[in-house]
């Protein structure tokens, strides 16, 4: 059904005029034109457009859009702060933890989803957590380094 | 492969303002490497009146950290900042041709060429400065960017100074490149060129270029490879509203402005096929690959084989299978086409921006002239971006809708049209004296092609013979769908056989594997890397197997050595193996980024485990039943060893190829570790659990 659904977006507020079944990732590229958020595999398998709905990582891609209506939603595109990257942005920077970068956004958030929830992760519950985002470069060793060291800046990666 | 048109890149170059240096051609000092390469260095180097160093190349990023490492190549000789470069990549419109972005090349083939379009435009800048500043050259200093005169304290003038507003043309004689001990840039481990864009989510692939009206495009597929259209009803799929129906040849394809609706209407037409006759499926493929494949051919001989069968006191025969592999990369094949004023732009996700510039252009029927291919970052490759079809079917279809088009694959026809690493066999017959010397080797290799199949090991009487690969030379019928390159062509299957082989060998004779290597092995290069893995991995010498489950595996790829050494543990009950541990020694030549290699090797080991142990593509009848992750499973972290990487010195040799060649031992090395572990010799890859389970049972 087309109709009028509105949230917060990256901390403003958003209006989409759309059928309310569209799948937030699409909403979110092409009706919003945020482009961070990847399409990988259209069923939730493999977190490259993984989004932050009310503090939890979604699988944007097979999240309708009406799922989110009144919700804080979070992108990529939110997470640095009036221009300073934020800790995990930091820290994958530094490890280099990421190749072709198509995951990034995906893990980013998601890792954000996990210190939200566990400031504190042992490298058994990092894994554990991000275990259903892919990454084909085999960007994972420096993934877990890069969200353990933000881990290190204090709680939800929040400095 | 037509090389560009060298006048057309240079005439484009010159519609760009800043400095312009013309060289002659110095096509001798550069030999074969330089082959379609445009002869005018500028093509590579532009330096702009505010000081910045525009670096064009032709290769693309695929993850691989090019965009990188060339831009450290063009600052170390040019002796200006890095951070001064920007970088340019895979526009067939400003860019210097290139074949494509693939073979390890872009360092080893492409990096000296870009090296002496730096050295040369230092040289004349140097002339230049040394009239400006009245000091002879020879007396001068360049550091980023500044040329000074040490001798005359303020005496000092910029390229920005020299060049600015000027259009400079000049000539100067071959200028040489740093020696590798003056490399200051060269050798450094700089924060990646693509860091801040890729974790801001700012950095562009193809599926993300946003032009205004552009249609998304669904296109109906065959359910199997061979299949046919018989029947079919779009009246559905045409009441979507702002639906657009286009027919085309062999082509059906809905656009809409949204791709769920495009979704939608795809969904919605009814399409008859007729199917392909009943053909190979997964498991009868390794008949048929041995019955259907050309005659092997001589790719390598020395001795006499019937010498070797004489000496031999022990013959070891086997086979080894490799299935076919996806290269499922996280980006899939997109692309957006745009047509206008009789001209076509596709931004695609490509490692051949130059050839799919001349498909579009015939697809099309333009002129090349009329075709320009951007390609932004790519979401991984692997071989697997070489074939572009996705940007050909855009830019037909925004020709056909007179819009701009986007062709995004959703993850089956990723699967469908992906050009698989080959099944391949490799039967290998060895000799061993009784004093277990390895005196004969007879090696047959079908489909997975030549590339490293000839052994290194000192072996008296051998033969390598080749039958089909990758890259050609098949049979029509061989395989039942699309091969092509998958990251180290050929190497990977050539060196699970060779190295699975020389541990049976080891076993035979009862002799360590690393022991037993060494002892047949006088080449320097290899003795040093596989030192280098024992000693960073504590390797103890035994007979397998131990119980320990460790392994050893070393290969050759295109002049990188590579040693690499697992710890596995395997779950005899459920055939389920947890690879603990990697240690990979590495001698690329020349280091670019030291941490670029490591990335390499990192995701190498990784990506590895994947064919090593999980990944094969099911079929039947020319259906692909994998058709997203839910059945083709690929690494993950849970999966992650502790991986130790070592790049072992060699300054001696020029720099070469380092994202392949750590990922070819990975077969190997976890199947000489399962056999260290339980006993139990693996010869299919990938090794399952129930592979695993069979041979347990003496399968």
């Amino acid at each position: 059904m087309r109709r009028t659904i509105s949230f917060t977006l990256n901390g403003k507020p958003a209006r989409v005029t759309v059928d309310d079944e569209r799948m937030l990732l699409w909403v979110l590229r092409y009706d919003l034109g945020l482009t961070g958020a990847k399409f990988g595999c259209g069923i939730g398998l493999c977190g490259a457009c993984t989004v932050i709905v009310n503090q939890q990582a979604v699988r944007s891609c097979s999240t309708p859009v009406k799922d989110v209506a009144g919700k804080q939603v979070l992108t990529i595109e939110g997470l640095s702060k009036d221009g300073k990257l934020h800790p995990i942005q930091e820290a994958f920077l530094k490890h280099h933890a990421f190749q072709c970068g198509y995951c990034t956004s995906g893990m980013i958030l998601d890792a954000y989803a996990l210190l939200q929830k566990t400031p504190r992760p042992t490298r058994a519950e990092i894994i554990r957590h991000m275990d259903d985002n892919f990454c084909r470069c085999g960007s994972h060793h420096r993934i877990v380094e890069a969200i353990q060291e933000a881990a290190g800046a204090g709680p939800g990666g929040a400095r | 492969m037509i090389p560009d048109d060298p006048n057309l890149s240079r005439r484009d170059f010159l519609a760009l303002p800043g400095l312009f240096v013309f060289f002659p051609l110095e096509a001798e000092s550069q030999g074969p490497a330089r082959q379609g390469y445009p002869s005018d260095f500028n093509a590579y180097l532009r330096i702009g009146a505010e000081g910045r160093v525009t670096c064009l190349v032709g290769k693309v990023e695929l993850g691989q950290g090019s965009k990188t490492a060339l831009a450290q190549l063009l600052a170390e000789e040019l002796d200006v900042a890095l951070d001064s470069v920007d970088m340019v990549m895979g526009d067939t419109d400003v860019c210097p041709w290139d074949m494509g972005t693939f073979g390890s090349l872009s360092i080893r083939q492409f990096g000296p060429v870009l090296r002496a379009a730096g050295a040369e435009a230092r040289a004349v800048l140097l002339e230049m400065a040394a009239e400006r500043l009245g000091a002879p050259a020879g007396r001068l200093q360049v550091k980023a960017g500044v040329v000074s005169d040490p001798s005359s304290q303020g005496k000092r003038v910029s390229y920005a100074q020299l060049v600015e507003g000027k259009r400079i043309e000049r000539h100067v004689g071959k200028a040489s490149v740093k020696p590798v001990k003056a490399y200051t840039v060269v050798g450094q481990s700089p924060r990646r060129k693509d860091a801040i864009e890729k974790v801001t989510g700012k950095a562009r692939y193809a599926g993300d270029m946003a032009i205004p009206g552009t249609l998304h495009a669904r296109i109906l597929r065959p359910p199997a490879h061979g299949a046919t259209l018989k029947d079919i009803d779009t009246s559905a799929a045409e009441k979507v509203v702002g639906v657009r129906l286009v027919r085309d040849g062999d082509m059906v394809a809905v656009l809409h402005e949204r791709p769920d609706l495009a979704d939608k209407a795809l969904g919605l037409i009814k399409a008859q096929f007729v199917r392909p006759q009943p053909g190979v499926d997964d498991k009868t493929i390794f008949d048929h690959l041995l019955k259907t494949a050309p005659p092997p051919r001589v790719v390598g001989q020395s001795g006499i084989l019937a010498e070797g069968e004489k000496l031999a006191a022990t013959i070891v025969d086997e086979t080894y299978l490799n299935s076919y592999v996806a290269h499922a990369t996280m980006e899939t094949h997109s692309a957006v086409a745009m047509i206008e004023n009789g001209k076509a732009t596709v931004w695609a996700s490509t490692q051949t921006p130059f050839p799919v510039k001349q498909q579009v252009a015939q697809a099309l029927g333009f002129t090349p002239e009329n075709v320009r291919v951007v390609t932004p970052y790519v979401g991984g490759g692997f071989g697997g971006k070489s074939a572009s079809r996705q940007a050909i079917e855009a830019a037909r279809l925004a020709k056909l809708t007179g819009k701009p088009v986007q062709v995004v694959f959703d993850r089956a026809e990723e699967f469908f049209y992906d050009t698989f690493r080959p099944a391949a066999v490799v039967k290998i017959r060895a000799g061993l004296t009784g004093a277990g010397k390895m005196v004969l080797w007879d090696y047959a290799v079908y489909c997975a092609g030549d590339r490293e199949a000839q052994q290194f090991y000192d072996i008296p009487h051998q033969r390598t013979l080749s039958s089909g690969g990758w890259s050609g030379g098949s049979t029509p019928g061989l395989h039942p769908f699309g091969i092509g390159p998958w990251r180290a062509p050929s190497v990977n299957t050539n060196t699970f056989a060779r190295e699975s082989h020389i541990d049976i060998l080891a076993n035979k004779v009862g002799v360590d594997p690393l022991e037993f290597r060494l002892s047949h092995l006088s080449d320097k290069r290899m003795r040093r890397v596989l030192e280098a893995a024992a000693k960073q991995f504590g390797w103890k010498a035994g007979r397998t197997p131990s119980g320990r489950g460790v392994g050893v595996s070393c290969a050759i790829y295109m002049g990188t050595y590579i040693a690499t050494m697992a710890q596995v543990a395997v779950d005899k009950s459920t055939g389920r193996v947890q690879v603990q541990r990697v240690v990979c020694a590495q001698d690329e030549g020349v280091i670019v980024n030291p941490d670029g290699s490591r990335q390499q090797i990192e995701g190498s080991i990784m990506m590895g485990l994947g064919y090593a142990l999980t990944e094969e593509v099911r079929f039947k009848d020319g259906e692909v039943l994998d058709r997203n992750f839910d059945t083709y499973e690929i690494p993950r972290f849970s999966w992650l060893p502790k991986i130790e990487t070592i790049l072992v010195e060699n300054p001696e040799v020029p720099a070469s190829g380092c994202g392949e060649p750590p990922i070819v031992n990975m077969g190997a090395v976890i199947a000489n570790a399962i056999y260290d572990a339980v006993g139990a010799r693996l010869r299919q890859l990938p090794m399952t659990p129930a592979r695993i389970q069979g041979a347990l049972k003496g399968g």
